[in-house]
């Protein structure tokens, strides 16, 4: 169970045609596995983007297979992949993407209520429960708009967490923050991978952050060099 | 379940931008008010001019026609049978326009399950006498109470009472144009010729007013009897028999029966009044094609505002897909913006269209030519209420559809990746 895969890419092909054909990501096999915090470096334009909104099932303009907890997502409807989204992923992006319209403890319910697993109030409840574990509790009703910037990025995290996905997807979640903050961030992920057997997968290009991260994957020209 | 959470959603989403939503929300408000009250007005007036001649008019009315004889003399030729024959030479002659064994027809009528009533009728030419000159005139017989009953008599006597035609011997109702021509008072005697020459004195006992100028001039009503004593005719004779019907759309079919059955002509009241069934339904499709043409443009301002809020909102519509909205949820929340608009505004435009209708009916209009109206005329008919609703609710999802779904396409990845 300690090491079951979550995902899985199977020989992932990938080419941009406007205006010429260049390929992407040539062949990358690769998997995930339950509890792992993984990181996954290169240098800018080498892929590893592209790669990650390939995994996250948001970018299905690609050859190759992709399993996410054994299922294969190749052939499914829009709707569908929206609900594997839903369910079994959590992202973190560079920007923190919170509704102004929204309290911040109602950004974090929201893909809760969509996946409408538990009532409101248990959902609130467990909502609440992760803006503690991340020591912004007392920002619950506070507008999105009135956070600073790593509070926000905490927010996000909440958000992700609060269906219990399989995995954490981040893309450059520090790379808007400050060193402290970073600090913080990386602390609350690897509290959640150690503690929790969460596992994350995390795009960047801080080697000091990668570094310190169970797995590194090195990515140049689009393929994987090093995992 | 689902369908809350897109509600609430939409909800936040258009309490965000109130500004703009209360705009489109007051142009979909002003295209209902004025849909309402156009159609209100119109249809008041149609039916105003309607009853005009719709409540005088019988729905089918018996008489005999004047016309050349059916049977010509080379129709009786062998010869000729299996020819067009146009050779006519048989005049008219010696028969009246009364319809014989009135009584029994009206008998049959008034058993007839499909009739609200009967009024017999008979009309005489006759002179008024105007000190040194005559004006033709019509003197209608009546039967005051059953043409009150049916066909709204008393509301058109503007002065006098109507039920002393019947209860003073020998008196006329005389029309108001005709009135002051001969400056007749009420109670004044005016001095008639009958077509055979005799002078006759009628009492004045009231005016009447169509509405209609040239009839006032010239027509006047009498009670039948008096009618018929000024023709020195029997208490039998009767020119027309007038039929109103429980259900009006029957006429035309009745009036066919009733001509075959009784041997008279018989005309229902649509032949007779083609014509105004026709200024009516132009006048009410003129009302609906201004009312909608206001709420497209109301709808081209919820599009416009929509896809402005679409650009705004291109970070959270990435989100929420990122997050696990698909595309029909987007497409479902935008769609619900542009209805709930439609929807307020709508019932804000239903409550000030019956309000701003209710103003136009005090407002005083008194003409001579319609004695029965003192203020503006309006039909608050619930169908123009369900109608512009409908029309608001449509419009805007029409409005919204095509925002909607481009949002729904918006590719989270290209949003994200574009930071």
């Amino acid at each position: 169970m300690q090491h079951s895969t979550i995902i899985e890419a199977k020989a992932i092909n990938k080419s941009f045609h406007d205006p010429v054909t260049i390929p992407i990501l040539k062949d990358i096999n690769f998997s995930v596995n339950k509890g792992e915090f993984t990181s996954i470096v290169g240098k800018s334009g080498c892929g590893k983007s592209t790669l990650l909104y390939i995994l996250s099932t948001m970018d299905t303009d690609y050859e190759g297979e992709l399993l996410i907890d054994g299922i294969s997502m190749q052939g499914k409807k829009e709707q569908d992949l929206a609900r594997v989204r839903n369910e079994k992923i959590g992202f973190v992006f560079q920007f923190h993407y919170l509704l102004n319209e929204f309290t911040v403890l109602q950004n974090v319910m929201l893909p809760g209520l969509k996946l409408n697993k538990y009532s409101e109030q248990e959902l609130e409840h467990r909502a609440m429960e992760h803006l503690r574990k991340l020591g912004i509790e007392n920002q619950a009703l506070k507008s999105a708009t009135q956070l600073s910037g790593g509070e926000k990025q905490r927010v996000a995290i909440a958000r992700a967490l609060i269906n219990d996905p399989l995995i954490i997807m981040g893309d450059e979640p520090t790379g808007n923050l400050d060193k402290k903050n970073t600090e913080v961030v990386f602390e609350i992920f690897q509290q959640l991978a150690t503690e929790y057997h969460q596992a994350l997968l995390i795009v960047t290009h801080d080697p000091s952050f990668a570094s310190r991260t169970n797995r590194i994957i090195e990515m140049e020209d689009g393929r994987i060099i090093k995992s | 379940m689902n369908t809350k959470l897109i509600i609430r959603i939409a909800k936040s989403l258009l309490l965000a931008r109130w500004r703009q939503t209360l705009v489109a929300a007051v142009g979909v408000t002003f295209s209902i008010t004025m849909f309402i009250t156009l159609l209100g007005f119109m249809n008041g007036l149609n039916d105003l001019l309607d009853s005009l001649i719709l409540n005088r008019t019988p729905h089918v009315r018996l008489f005999n026609d004047i016309k050349a004889s059916k049977n010509q003399p080379i129709d009786l030729s062998g010869r000729f049978k299996a020819y067009h024959n146009f050779i006519k030479s048989i005049k008219p002659s010696g028969n009246s326009t009364e319809i014989r064994n009135n009584g029994l027809i009206m008998q049959v009528l008034r058993k007839d399950d499909r009739v609200l009533g009967i009024s017999p009728k008979m009309t005489a030419q006759v002179f008024y006498n105007i000190g040194e000159i005559d004006i033709t005139g019509v003197v209608n017989g009546i039967d005051v109470e059953a043409e009150s009953k049916l066909f709204f008599f008393q509301d058109y006597v503007t002065e006098g009472s109507y039920l002393d035609l019947k209860n003073v011997p020998n008196s006329i109702i005389l029309g108001k144009g005709a009135a002051d021509k001969m400056l007749a008072k009420i109670g004044d005697v005016i001095q008639i010729t009958t077509p055979k020459g005799e002078r006759f004195p009628l009492k004045v006992v009231g005016y009447f007013q169509s509405g209609i100028v040239d009839i006032d001039k010239v027509q006047s009503y009498a009670s039948i009897k008096t009618a018929q004593k000024l023709l020195g005719v029997t208490n039998s004779y009767v020119t027309d028999i007038q039929v109103k019907l429980k259900d009006m759309t029957l006429a035309p079919v009745l009036s066919k029966e009733y001509a075959h059955i009784f041997n008279t002509d018989a005309e229902d009241i649509q032949t007779a009044n083609s014509q105004f069934e026709t200024g009516s339904s132009i006048r009410t499709l003129i009302s609906y094609a201004v009312g909608i043409t206001l709420l497209i443009v109301a709808g081209f301002g919820i599009y416009n505002i929509l896809n402005m809020m679409i650009y705004e909102k291109m970070d959270t519509i990435a989100i929420l897909k990122a997050t696990g909205f698909s595309g029909k949820d987007v497409n479902r929340i935008f769609i619900t913006i542009a209805l709930s608009i439609g929807f307020f505004g709508g019932i804000t435009g239903l409550v000030c269209g019956f309000l701003l209708s209710s103003v136009i009916d005090q407002i005083p209009f008194n003409t001579a030519a319609l004695p029965t109206v003192s203020t503006y005329p309006i039909n608050y008919d619930l169908k123009f209420y369900f109608i512009g609703i409908s029309f608001s609710l449509i419009t805007t999802y029409f409005a919204g559809l095509f925002p909607a779904r481009k949002a729904s396409k918006i590719d989270p990845v290209d949003i994200i990746r574009g930071k």
